[in-house]
C-alpha cells in the first residue's frame, strides 16, 4: 500500500479530533507519511492528554520509554507468559467469552516478548510507518467483522491490561461482566473498526470522539488485536513473516501477528520522540503505556483502574529491583480477597481416642473460587493442635515484617481435661462449641488476611489430607518453654529500649491500642461477670418458679392458684430465656472481646517488631560511626595495613545501615497498613456482633413480652 | 433533695407529692375501704441518721378528734409502741391486728454508697456518676418504701371498725408533742424474747390438740402451709431480684466502659450505652416493685397466721384451766365460771377470727389480683421500651 494513501487516510481519521483540539495532532500529522502509521496511536495518545483526562497518561508520556523499560516491568510481564505459556493459546481464543480467555492472549503477548521473536519486531521496528501495517487490516474487512461479532475484542483489550498486574484470572474474574456490561461500546467500537476498514477515511475518528474517549483507544487495540484474533482462527499454519507478504497475515500465526501489533505501539513512541534503541524494552514500555492509556478510559471503576496504572509506573520508576514488586502484588490480591468467595466451616467436632490421649477433630471445610486451590470444595481434618502449629508457622515468618497475625484460641487444660474425662455434660459440649467457633473465627481471620492467604502453609492447613503433626505446641513443653524464655527477654528489652518516635502516628496508635487493650479487658471481666449473674439470675427464677408452682398448689381460691401456676410457668420460660440470653450474651459478646484481646496482643507485637528493626537499625548506626571513628584513628596512626580492612568494615556496615533501615521503613509501611486493616475489620467486625447481639436481646425482649401478655388475663381473670 | 453519703444522711422526702413511678400504690397489700371519716396519710419524711421522722397527716369527721385536720411528727419507735399496744391489749385477741412496720434499713444503700466512693478511682467519671445515680435511686426506693409501709399500717388500722376506736391509736395521731415513748429496757426485750419462746413451744404444744371447729382446723392447715411456701417464695423472689439488680449493675459498667471504648472507636456503640443503662434501671424499677410486693403480701400473711396462733394457744388454755379444776375438783364454781369466760372469750375471738380471716382471705386475692397485674403490666411496659430501644440502637448501627 501506498504510505501516502495511508498518510492521507490517518488524516483524514484524525479530522474530527483536531476538531475537538489538538495541534499536537497535527504536529504529528505534518510529519511524513513514513511514520504515518503511528499516527492514530499518537492522536490516541495526545486526545486524553489534551483532554486532560488521564493524568497517568501523561506521565507516561512524559516519562521517557527508557525508564519505563527497566526490568521488574519485563518481570512483570514474563511471569504470566511462565504461568501461562501451557495453556493452548489457540484453543482459548476459540472460546474467547470464557475466563481462561486472558490466558491465551497474554501468552499472545508474551510470547513474542520472550521467545518469539524480536525478529519480526526488529523487522518491522526497521521498517516502521511502511505500509504493511496498513496493510493487513484491508483485507481483514469482513473477517474483522466477524471477530467483532465474537465480541473477542473487549476482552482482547483487558489481557492488555492485566499483563502488567500479573493476575490474568483475578482481574477477569470481575471484569468480564464490565466489560459485557457496555456491550455499547463494543459495538461501536466494532462499527469503526469496519468503518476504518470499509471507508478508510471521515468515519474513524468522528463517532468515538463524539462518544467517549475511549473508544480510538478501543479502536486501536482492537484494530492491533483483530488480526492476531482472527489470525489463530483462520489460521493456516504459518506461512511466514508477514513483513514479507502483507497479504499472508491472516495465514499467519498469532504470535507474529501480534508484534505487529505491538510494534505499531513502539513505532508511536518513536514519533514520540523517544529512542527505542532496544525495541524489546520498549513494548513493554509501552505496554505500560498502554495500561495506563486503557485504564483511564476504561470503564471500569476507578478501583480497578488507578491501582494496576498507579503500580505498573512504580518499578520503572523506582529501581530497586523486587521489593516494590511483591506490594503491588499484595495490593492486587487484597482487592482479589475481596471479590473472591472464600467460605471457611469448621463443623463437627469429635472426640478422637481416649483417655488423657484423646483430642478433639474438626472438620474444616473449605468452599472457594480462588484459582490456587485445587478444587472448589475440600475438606481436611483437623485437630486443635494443628491450628495453633498453623499460627506458629504464620506468626515466625509473617511477625517479623509488621504484620498482624490473628492469634488463636489459647489452650484451655481445663476443658479439654472435662472433655477428655468424656462426660458428656453441658459444659463440656459448650466447651466444644465455643472453641469451634473460636477456631472458626481464627481461621476466617487468617484467610481473610490477602499474605496470610497467600502462604502455602495455610493452604497447605486447608488442602492437605495427611497434616504432619505439629510439634512444640504443648503448653509446657522445652520449646513452650524456650518461647516463653524469648518473651520475657523480649519484655525485658522492650523497658529498655528506648524509641525517641519520629512518627508522631505509630506513638498515637501504640497508645490508642493499650487503652483499648485495658478498656477492652475490662469490659471482658464485665461481661463475664454479666453472664454470671445472668446464669445466677437464671437459676433464682427456676427457683422461684417452682415456688410459686408451690404456692399457687396450696392456694385455696381456685382462679388465684390457676394465676400462680400459670405465673410459675411464666418464670419458668423466663428462667429459659435467661439462660439463652447467658448463652448469647457469652457467644456474642464476651467471646468477640476476648478474641479482639488476643488479636490486640497481635497488634502490639507487630508495634513490637516495628520497635526491633528500629533498634537494629539503630545499632547498626553506632557500629558504622564506631567504625568510622576506628579508621579516622587509623588514619591519623597512619597504618595503612589495617586501613583497608577498616574501610572494608564500613563498607560493610554501610550497607548494613541501608538494608536495615529500607528494613524498617518496609516494617514500618506494613505495620501502619495493618494496623488501619485492623481497625476496618475490627469495627466491621464489633458492628456485625453487637448488632447480632443486640437482635438476641431484642429477641428475648419479645419473648417475654410475649409470655407476660399470655399472662395478663390470667391475672384478670382472679376474682 | 439533699443526699451525701459521707457524712449525715438528710432525706427529705415528700413521697408522694411527686410522682416517681415507684409510689404507684398506696396501699399494696391491702384494699382499703376507706371511708371518709377517717384518712391518714404520711406526707413528709425527714431522714436524719438512723432515724427517721414521719409526718402523720390525720383528716377526720370524726367527734372525737379536736380538730378536722392536723399533723404531728412521729417516729419508727412510736408506731412499735402502738403496735404493741394493740397487741397487749386484751379486747384485741381475736382481730387481726396488722403487722408493725419494719425498721427502716437504709444501711445496705448506705454501704454501698460507701463502697462505690472508696471505688471511684478505679471507674470512670462517666460510670461512677451512673453509679450514684443507681444508688441514689435505690436509696430513694428504700426510703419510700419505709414511709409506705408505716403509712399502710396506720390506714389498715384507721379502716379497721375496731382498731380505729382504740385510744392509743388516737393519742398517736392526735398528740402534737413528741410522744417520747419509752424504748424498751433489756430486760423487757429479753422478756418479750422469752414470750416469744414460750409461745413457740406452747404452739407446738397446742399442735397437739384437735381442733373442735372444722373451719380453724382447716384455716390453720392451709395458713401454715401457706405461710412456709410464701416465706420460701419471697425468699427466691428477693434472691432474683438482687441478681436481676447484678445483672443490672453489670449493664452499667458495660455501657460505660463501652462509652469510653466508642470514643477512640465506633459513635454508634453510644448508643448501645444508653440502651443498656436504661435496661438496667427499668430491671431495677420493676424488680424493687415485685420485691416489695411480696415483702408486704407475706407480712400480712405472716400476721395472719400469728395471730391465729395466738387465738388458738389462748383458747388452749382456757380449756386447760378448766380441765384443771375439774380434775381437782376445788373451786369449781370459780373454775367453771373462769372456764365460761374462757369459752366465751374463745368463742368470741373465734367469731371475730373467723370474720377477720375470711376478709383477709377476701384481702389477699385483691391484692394478688392487683399486683399480679401491676406486675404483668410492668413487665410488657418495661420490655416493649427495652424492645423499642433496641430496635433503635440496631437501626442507627445498621445506617451507619
Amino acid at each position: 500500500m501506498d504510505p501516502s494513501l495511508s498518510a492521507s487516510d490517518i488524516a483524514s481519521s484524525t479530522k474530527p479530533l483536531s476538531e475537538a483540539s489538538s495541534p499536537p495532532v497535527m504536529d504529528l500529522l505534518s510529519e511524513p507519511a513514513s511514520e504515518a502509521s503511528s499516527a492514530p496511536m499518537v492522536d490516541l495518545l495526545m486526545e486524553p492528554a489534551s483532554e486532560g483526562s488521564s493524568a497517568p497518561m501523561v506521565d507516561i508520556l512524559s516519562e521517557p520509554a527508557s525508564e519505563a523499560s527497566s526490568a521488574p516491568m519485563v518481570d512483570l510481564l514474563m511471569e504470566p507468559a511462565r504461568e501461562g505459556s501451557s495453556a493452548p493459546m489457540v484453543d482459548l481464543l476459540m472460546e474467547p467469552a470464557s475466563e481462561a480467555s486472558s490466558a491465551p492472549m497474554m501468552n499472545l503477548l508474551m510470547e513474542p516478548a520472550s521467545e518469539a521473536s524480536s525478529a519480526p519486531m526488529m523487522n518491522l521496528l526497521m521498517e516502521p510507518a511502511s505500509d504493511d501495517l496498513k496493510e493487513p487490516p484491508k483485507p481483514d474487512i469482513d473477517p474483522l467483522a466477524d471477530i467483532l461479532n465474537d465480541t473477542p475484542l473487549s476482552e482482547v483489550k483487558t489481557p492488555v491490561a492485566a499483563m502488567p498486574q500479573e493476575t490474568p484470572s483475578d482481574l477477569f474474574d470481575d471484569e468480564p461482566s464490565e466489560l459485557f456490561a457496555e456491550p455499547r461500546q463494543s459495538n461501536t467500537a466494532k462499527q469503526q473498526q469496519t468503518s476504518i476498514f470499509d471507508e478508510p477515511d471521515e468515519d474513524l475518528f468522528s463517532e468515538p470522539l463524539g462518544e467517549a474517549s475511549k473508544n480510538p483507544q478501543n479502536d486501536f487495540f482492537k484494530e492491533a488485536l483483530a488480526p492476531v484474533a482472527k489470525a489463530s482462527n483462520v489460521c493456516g499454519p504459518l506461512s511466514d513473516n508477514y513483513n514479507e507478504h502483507p497479504t499472508d497475515i491472516f495465514t499467519e500465526e498469532a504470535m507474529t501477528t501480534l508484534p505487529s501489533a505491538v510494534s505499531t505501539v513502539s513505532v508511536n513512541s518513536k514519533t514520540n520522540g523517544v529512542h527505542s534503541d532496544e525495541e524489546e524494552p520498549d513494548i513493554f514500555a509501552e505496554a505500560t503505556v498502554e495500561l495506563s492509556l486503557d485504564s483511564p478510559r476504561n470503564d471500569r471503576k476507578k478501583k480497578g483502574a488507578a491501582k494496576p496504572s498507579a503500580p505498573a509506573p512504580a518499578p520503572s520508576v523506582s529501581a530497586s529491583a523486587s521489593k516494590p514488586q511483591p506490594k503491588t502484588l499484595e495490593e492486587l490480591e487484597e482487592e482479589v480477597e475481596d471479590k473472591f468467595e472464600l467460605n471457611i466451616s469448621i463443623t463437627n467436632p469429635e472426640k478422637v481416642g481416649d483417655g488423657m490421649n484423646a483430642y478433639m477433630a474438626y472438620k474444616v471445610s473449605t468452599q472457594t473460587t480462588l484459582p490456587m486451590f485445587r478444587s472448589k470444595t475440600f475438606t481436611v481434618r483437623r485437630r486443635f493442635s494443628d491450628f495453633l502449629g498453623l499460627y506458629e508457622k504464620l506468626s515466625d515468618k509473617h511477625t517479623p515484617n509488621g504484620y498482624i497475625v490473628p492469634p488463636p484460641p489459647e489452650k484451655s487444660i481445663m476443658g479439654m481435661t472435662k472433655v477428655k474425662v468424656g462426660k458428656e455434660d453441658n459444659s463440656s459440649a459448650e466447651f466444644v462449641e465455643r472453641r469451634r467457633a473460636a477456631l472458626e473465627r481464627y481461621l476466617q481471620r487468617v484467610v481473610f488476611h490477602p499474605s496470610l492467604l497467600q502462604d502455602p502453609d495455610v493452604r497447605e492447613f486447608l488442602e492437605r489430607d495427611d497434616m504432619p503433626r505439629a510439634h512444640n505446641t504443648q503448653a509446657l513443653s522445652g520449646a513452650g518453654f524456650l518461647k516463653m524464655i524469648n518473651r520475657a527477654t523480649d519484655s525485658l528489652s522492650k523497658m529498655t529500649i528506648k524509641m525517641n518516635e519520629s512518627d508522631v502516628w505509630f506513638e498515637e496508635k501504640l497508645q490508642e491500642v493499650e487503652a483499648e487493650d485495658q478498656q477492652l479487658r475490662k469490659l471482658h471481666i464485665m461481661v463475664d461477670s454479666l453472664v454470671g449473674h445472668r446464669k445466677e439470675l437464671s437459676v433464682n427464677t427456676g427457683g422461684f418458679a417452682k415456688s410459686v408452682a408451690m404456692l399457687g398448689s396450696s392456694e385455696d381460691n381456685t382462679a388465684l392458684s390457676r394465676a400462680l401456676s400459670q405465673l410459675a410457668e411464666v418464670e419458668d420460660k423466663m428462667e429459659q430465656l435467661h439462660q439463652e440470653q447467658a448463652a448469647s450474651d457469652s457467644f456474642c459478646f464476651a467471646e468477640l472481646l476476648a478474641d479482639y484481646i488476643r488479636l490486640l496482643g497481635s497488634v502490639r507485637a507487630s508495634f513490637d517488631q516495628r520497635m526491633k528493626t528500629w533498634q537494629r537499625w539503630q545499632d547498626a548506626q553506632n557500629m558504622l560511626q564506631k567504625k568510622r571513628e576506628t579508621e579516622a584513628k587509623l588514619l591519623w596512626a597512619n597504618k595503612p595495613d589495617k586501613l583497608q580492612q577498616a574501610k572494608d568494615d564500613i563498607t560493610e556496615w554501610e550497607a548494613k545501615v541501608t538494608q536495615y533501615e529500607r528494613d524498617f521503613d518496609r516494617v514500618s509501611a506494613t505495620v501502619r497498613k495493618e494496623v488501619l486493616r485492623f481497625e476496618k475489620e475490627k469495627a466491621r467486625d464489633f458492628k456485625k456482633q453487637i448488632i447480632k447481639y443486640l437482635e438476641s436481646l431484642l429477641q428475648s425482649q419479645q419473648q417475654l413480652i410475649k409470655y407476660w401478655e399470655a399472662f395478663l388475663p390470667e391475672a384478670k381473670a382472679i376474682a | 433533695m439533699e443526699y451525701d453519703p459521707k457524712h449525715t444522711s438528710t432525706v427529705v422526702l415528700k413521697p408522694f407529692s411527686q410522682s416517681h413511678g415507684v409510689g404507684v400504690a398506696r396501699s399494696v397489700s391491702v384494699d382499703l375501704n376507706n371511708d371518709a371519716s377517717l384518712l391518714i396519710d404520711i406526707p413528709d419524711a425527714l431522714c436524719e441518721r438512723d432515724k427517721v421522722k414521719f409526718t402523720v397527716h390525720t383528716k377526720t369527721t370524726l367527734s372525737s378528734f379536736q380538730k378536722p385536720d392536723f399533723s404531728v411528727p412521729r417516729q419508727h419507735e412510736d408506731f412499735i409502741w402502738l403496735h404493741d399496744a394493740l397487741v397487749e391489749t386484751e379486747d384485741y385477741a381475736g382481730l387481726i391486728i396488722p403487722p408493725a412496720p419494719p425498721k427502716p434499713d437504709f444501711e445496705s444503700p448506705r454501704e454501698k454508697m460507701h463502697k462505690l466512693g472508696e471505688g471511684e478511682a478505679t471507674m470512670t467519671k462517666e460510670e461512677y456518676t451512673k453509679m450514684k445515680q443507681e444508688l441514689e435511686a435505690e436509696y430513694l426506693a428504700v426510703f419510700k418504701k419505709t414511709v409506705q409501709v408505716h403509712e399502710v399500717f396506720l390506714q389498715r388500722l384507721s379502716s379497721h371498725p375496731i382498731l380505729s376506736k382504740d385510744r392509743n391509736f388516737q393519742i398517736f395521731l392526735e398528740y402534737d408533742q413528741d410522744l417520747s415513748v419509752r424504748r424498751k429496757n433489756a430486760k423487757e426485750t429479753f422478756g418479750s424474747f422469752f414470750k416469744n419462746m414460750v409461745k413457740s413451744a406452747d404452739e407446738v404444744i397446742i399442735s397437739g390438740i384437735k381442733e373442735v371447729d372444722d373451719f380453724f382446723e382447716q384455716e390453720k392447715t392451709f395458713l401454715l402451709d401457706y405461710s412456709s411456701k410464701i416465706k420460701d417464695s419471697t425468699a427466691r423472689a428477693e434472691k432474683m431480684t438482687r441478681s436481676h439488680k447484678n445483672v443490672a449493675d453489670d449493664y452499667i459498667h458495660i455501657s460505660a466502659t463501652l462509652n469510653s471504648l466508642s470514643v477512640d472507636d465506633n459513635t454508634a456503640l453510644k448508643k448501645f450505652t444508653n440502651v443498656e443503662g436504661r435496661v438496667a434501671s427499668d430491671e431495677e424499677l420493676k424488680l424493687t416493685e415485685l420485691l416489695r410486693y411480696y415483702m408486704l403480701d407475706i407480712q400480712a400473711a405472716k400476721d395472719l397466721l400469728y395471730r391465729r396462733a395466738r387465738a388458738l394457744a389462748d383458747y388452749e388454755n382456757s380449756n386447760k384451766a378448766l380441765d384443771k379444776a375439774r380434775l381437782k375438783s376445788k373451786d369449781i364454781t370459780q373454775a367453771e365460771e373462769h372456764q365460761q369466760q374462757c369459752l366465751q372469750k374463745f368463742d368470741k375471738l373465734s367469731e371475730s377470727g373467723k370474720r377477720e380471716l375470711t376478709s383477709f382471705k377476701g384481702r389477699r386475692v385483691v391484692a394478688f389480683r392487683k399486683n399480679l397485674i401491676e406486675m404483668a403490666e410492668l413487665e410488657i411496659k418495661h420490655a416493649k421500651n427495652n424492645m423499642a430501644l433496641l430496635q433503635g440502637c440496631i437501626e442507627l448501627l445498621k445506617s451507619n
